[in-house]
């Protein structure tokens, strides 16, 4: 049962299993949930889907599987004889509402109007006295006073429950991706640098033995704290314009690095990096960052990578005032220049591919403003961007 | 037996039905959602709810999935053999760590297993089949303790990691949303039955519109607003001051309770410094 959804939901990108698909079952099953759009929805996300960055796609999902369902609905109806429902529903008329509908033009007549109707209208309805809906006095709609109305299916609990899913309030959450980036991270791992910090919560076995010894063999236990990544990373991150192409693997890099480096920060910038960086790109221009904040907030044991194209106009780069999208005070390099100033460590990581790089000039401009340390966007490039980071 | 939120917790139906499938399919619930929206009171009051006692185990980030199990104490037996005395019972020196609390109790309890994401990137991993199969072996004495009644485990994480696939694919899952304004007057009114009317009102349009303030390092949530009117009550503050919403004032009384961060404080002051200006 339910394979339906089941399928729906992987074709929507919601990563669900055999074995969860057979816990929604056995909930069913238990009668968690028996006949209840609304019931059946959260008891269904709450079995299927594990992270709430998956709601967004799991509504979707359920839109279109209900949506499926309607049009079955719509199915089993047809198969029905007309004859069937014409009686049934002529026998619940009254002698009053019977003269209203041939007044209509008879039933024949009401029902090809239906159809007319439903092809013209787009949208759900409630309310009005034309379109087809939910109450109201057109002919055609659920709950309403029409004498001639014809009852579409769905209960007013349907509704309901249609509407917790077409809210889609989960959108936002659905920011973050989940792939094959298992190479990228082993690149990232390049740039781990452990070191003992924190509580001593380890056994330390070689000092424990020496400081026995030296006890006249009564014990001595000695206590190293963990080693754990100490690497710090500031990353900044170009968005938008001529970095879309190169969006899917930035995507792969952003959540490789996210996983990777315990102390990290990230910004968004556009094109070149000016007065003002970002963190959330919905909300850049009501949120920006100064630049010198972030510089003084992050030490210079920070390693800084840009992630950008470097492509644009020179003068983005070499002019105040050149930036496309506001009047940046202080041109785009010296920016750069006081990153490199207050941070030992950078590397710029650029998606193009290497070949291309001589064919933008910009991308020389930016190569030689942070000492040829630009890499390419690979697995080795990443490599060796990390291999020059660590060093 | 159904939980439906209790005296002191309002559940939305979708957390309700989450419990339940949890409870009844008893597989481990997974809880998320913004800190502060009670994500480690709802083990307190299912298990008062459920009428089972609650086993608390808050995760830190030297926790390892061991302790939880049991604990091997080799150094003590070590010392106590040094003294010359019989250690030849292992069992002495193991401790008992929650889940085997859990396991042994004598009627089924709910676990609570506290900020899971607190601890090492391997944690989730190292529990698969304990949370799966509800047992475990201890290698020492050689023995499996198995749950002679499987407990209601409740998980909370704050997202600081993310979790392995293998274990979420165990867990149900649920997200306790921010709550609307309707379900924010039902928890106060849980919390403060006899709170004034207009209090509540005001309080909560200054409380939704400090949250919708774009920019806050951490926005209040629901114990915080809890807190918040505990004080205005207190203090007996009138609710005109709250109704003076005039951006220009924009800080509003005891807002200590609120901001928790200094430069929220700041932005706060600063954007009713750019309201004076303006008028």
């Amino acid at each position: 049962m339910l394979v339906n959804l089941f399928y729906c939901l992987r074709e929507y990108g919601v990563p669900v299993s055999i074995r969860e698909h057979v816990d929604l079952l056995s909930a069913l099953d238990a009668g968690l949930a028996y006949a209840d759009q609304e019931q059946f929805y959260f008891l269904a996300r709450t079995a299927l889907v594990k992270d709430e960055k998956h709601f967004d796609k799991f509504d979707r999902a359920m839109t279109a599987f209900w949506s499926g369902l309607d049009s079955l609905e719509g199915l089993v109806e047809a198969s029905i004889p007309d004859e069937w429902l014409r009686s049934e529903f002529l026998k619940q008329l009254s002698e009053e509402e019977k003269a209203k509908i041939d007044s209509l033009g008879g039933l024949d007549e009401l029902i090809k109007k239906f159809k007319e109707r439903l092809e013209e209208q787009q949208k759900r309805h409630a309310g009005g006295n034309k379109w087809i809906g939910t109450g109201g006095t057109s002919p055609f709609s659920h709950g309403g006073y029409h004498p001639s109305g014809i009852r579409i299916g769905g209960e007013g609990q349907h509704n309901r429950a249609v509407k917790v899913w077409e809210k889609r309030e989960f959108r936002n959450l659905d920011d973050s991706i989940e792939l094959g980036t298992r190479n990228l991270k082993i690149a990232l791992r390049r740039l781990r640098k452990f070191a003992r910090e924190g509580a001593a919560d380890q056994f330390d076995l070689d000092d424990t033995i020496h400081s026995t010894a030296r006890n006249a063999g009564l014990l001595d236990i000695k206590m190293v704290p963990e080693k754990h990544n100490a690497v710090k990373v500031l990353l900044f991150f170009d968005v938008g314009g001529s970095m879309n192409r190169h969006v899917k693997i930035c995507e792969e890099l952003f959540s490789a690095a996210r996983t990777e480096f315990k102390h990290l920060e990230f910004f968004y910038f556009h094109n070149c990096l000016y007065e003002s960086v970002w963190k959330d790109n919905r909300r850049r221009y009501s949120e920006g960052i100064s630049t010198l904040d972030v510089m003084n907030r992050y030490g210079s044991d920070y390693k800084v990578i840009f992630v950008g194209d470097a492509s644009m106009s020179p003068w983005e780069i070499v002019y105040p005032g050149g930036s496309v999208e506001h009047n940046n005070a202080e041109a785009g390099q010296t920016w750069l220049e006081r990153i490199g100033q207050s941070y030992h460590k950078i590397a710029w990581i650029n998606p193009v591919p290497e070949k291309q790089w001589d064919y933008t000039q910009s991308i020389g401009l930016i190569q030689s403003i942070v000492d040829d340390k630009m890499f390419p966007l690979t697995v080795k490039g990443l490599e060796q961007a990390m291999t020059h980071l660590a060093r | 037996m159904k939980f439906q939120g209790t005296k002191q917790y309002v559940a939305t139906s979708d957390l309700q039905m989450a419990v339940n499938a949890a409870v009844t399919l008893q597989r481990p619930l997974l809880i998320k959602g913004e800190p502060g929206t009670g994500k480690t009171m709802l083990a307190e009051q299912v298990a008062q709810a459920l009428e089972m006692p609650l086993i608390q185990w808050h995760i830190k980030s030297t926790t390892k999935a061991q302790q939880g199990l049991y604990e091997y104490d080799a150094v003590s037996r070590l010392r106590d053999s040094q003294l010359g005395n019989n250690v030849d019972d292992i069992g002495r020196y193991i401790s008992r760590g929650k889940l085997w609390q859990a396991f042994e109790a004598k009627s089924p309890a709910v676990l609570l297993i506290d900020e899971i994401d607190k601890a090492d990137i391997e944690f989730p991993n190292d529990l698969l089949l304990e949370l799966d199969k509800m047992e475990f072996h201890v290698y020492e004495t050689g023995e499996t303790v198995r749950a002679t009644h499987r407990p209601v485990i409740i998980i909370t994480s704050n997202n600081e990691k993310e979790l392995p696939d293998a274990f979420l694919r165990r867990c149900f899952f649920h997200f306790i949303q921010f709550p609307d304004k309707e379900t924010m007057t039902e928890i106060i009114r849980v919390h403060y039955p006899d709170i004034k009317e207009k209090l509540v009102q005001e309080a909560l349009e200054v409380f939704f519109d400090i949250r919708d303030i774009p920019g806050l390092k951490k926005r209040p949530s629901t114990s915080e607003l809890i807190d918040w009117l505990k004080l205005l009550m207190s203090d007996d503050i009138p609710d005109t001051v709250l109704q003076q919403r005039d951006k220009s004032k924009a800080i509003p009384p005891l807002y200590g309770a609120l901001l928790k961060n200094e430069q929220d404080v700041q932005l706060l002051e600063r954007l009713a410094f750019m309201h004076r200006r303006q008028s």
